[in-house]
């Protein structure tokens, strides 16, 4: 393999005006710093009144809801959000007809079904994040702009979660393999807190418990 | 070995899997028509079709395209390439000319699936694909002169 040699035979013929402004790495962490924990459901247990331990863990769920791993996903308006101050995704793509980009400029146009590490050189990004289902959250399932406690609401709201039972939605948290992606993000990203499991496991238990949400 | 069709070629690749479809199309397969221009998939030069949809083969692991269809410009054929073909030298839309092989292959996959595509369409499907000399006013023409050629020859 002469990888390396073609890297830079073909790096002099970069355009150097073209800036990724979208991934800031001074505000991501480095590549395997530890994500920030989660707690568990355990963690809420002397908490005796149930709706109040309810919300309690639908806040600490927050902390993962919230992450711009997935928010920046969840946008309220027509163009993904990227990087830890979400800013507008470049280049500059927009949802489309199925979430899923413009004819010509689909998703998977750049978004591989993996991370993909970069060949070339650049400062700022690393890794180009990919899952096979790469896609936007339908706009019914905004998220940015909006409370934990509206997030809440929205996510027990058949309307607004994609027609789902609580017990499904048990299950999407828990093994969507999309929203799985939030903690293993490639790279050069931050990935969100917890595990996917603990975050399961809790949103599994604030089910239980009522689904109550956190007082507006 | 990773095996794929490379216009309608069969090619053979026993490097490393990481290594980007560019690197193999234009060092192993000798074409060049493909550019490389900023490598993280932020410009557009390096577009090629995977199955006939876009695909920036800068970032894309040769591992990822084992077994599918791989299109340049050297190989894109049919009644959009030829109107697209046709227009962009009666518009004479290139300046430079660096970017415009990119340019090429996501406006034929946009009339692919929208043969009469608006503005908007247009903005959509080319937002990817960075010009700098800036001729996106003559490629948006372009474009548009093509659907009304193919429209005009059915």
């Amino acid at each position: 393999m002469k990888t390396l040699q073609w890297l830079t035979v073909a790096g002099i013929l970069s355009l150097p005006l073209i800036a990724y402004s979208g991934q800031d790495s001074s505000s991501e962490s480095a590549a395997g710093t530890p994500a920030e924990s989660l707690r568990s459901a355990q963690d809420f247990a002397d908490i005796n009144n149930e709706e109040k331990r309810s919300a309690a863990m639908f806040e600490e769920l927050g902390k993962v809801i919230q992450h711009p791993r997935c928010m920046n996903c969840h946008p309220a308006g027509n163009q993904p959000l990227q990087g830890m101050d979400m800013t507008v995704h470049e280049p500059p793509v927009e949802r489309g007809p199925a979430n899923f980009g413009t004819p010509g400029m689909e998703c998977n146009t750049c978004h591989q079904s993996e991370n993909v590490t970069l060949a070339a050189q650049a400062k700022d990004i690393k890794s180009v994040p990919g899952n096979p289902k790469w896609h936007l959250a339908p706009i019914e399932m905004a998220w940015v702009g909006k409370s934990l406690t509206q997030i809440c609401e929205q996510i027990k709201d058949k309307e607004r979660n994609g027609n789902k039972t609580m017990e499904e939605m048990i299950h999407h948290m828990a093994k969507d393999d999309l929203v799985g992606w939030g903690w293993k993000p490639g790279e050069g990203r931050e990935p969100a807190p917890g595990t996917q499991k603990s975050f399961g496991e809790l949103f599994e238990a604030w089910v239980h418990s009522g689904a109550h949400c956190p007082s507006a | 070995m990773i095996a794929f069709t490379l216009n309608n070629q069969t090619i053979q690749f026993d490097g490393d899997p990481k290594t980007p479809l560019l690197w193999v199309i234009r060092d192993r397969a000798g074409l060049t028509g493909t550019k490389y221009g900023c490598g993280i998939s932020q410009c557009g030069a390096c577009t090629v079709h995977v199955n006939g949809m876009t695909k920036r083969s800068c970032v894309t692991p040769v591992s990822t395209i084992a077994d599918q269809r791989v299109t340049t410009i050297e190989g894109v054929d049919g009644k959009e390439a030829n109107a697209i073909h046709t227009a962009w030298i009666e518009t004479d839309v290139p300046q430079c000319g660096y970017c415009q092989s990119g340019q090429v292959m996501s406006a034929v996959a946009l009339l692919k699936q929208k043969p009469n595509p608006t503005d908007e369409d247009i903005d959509g499907a080319m937002a990817g694909n960075i010009c700098r000399c800036a001729t996106y006013q003559r490629i948006r023409q372009a474009i548009h002169t093509a659907a009304q050629q193919m429209e005009e020859s059915e």
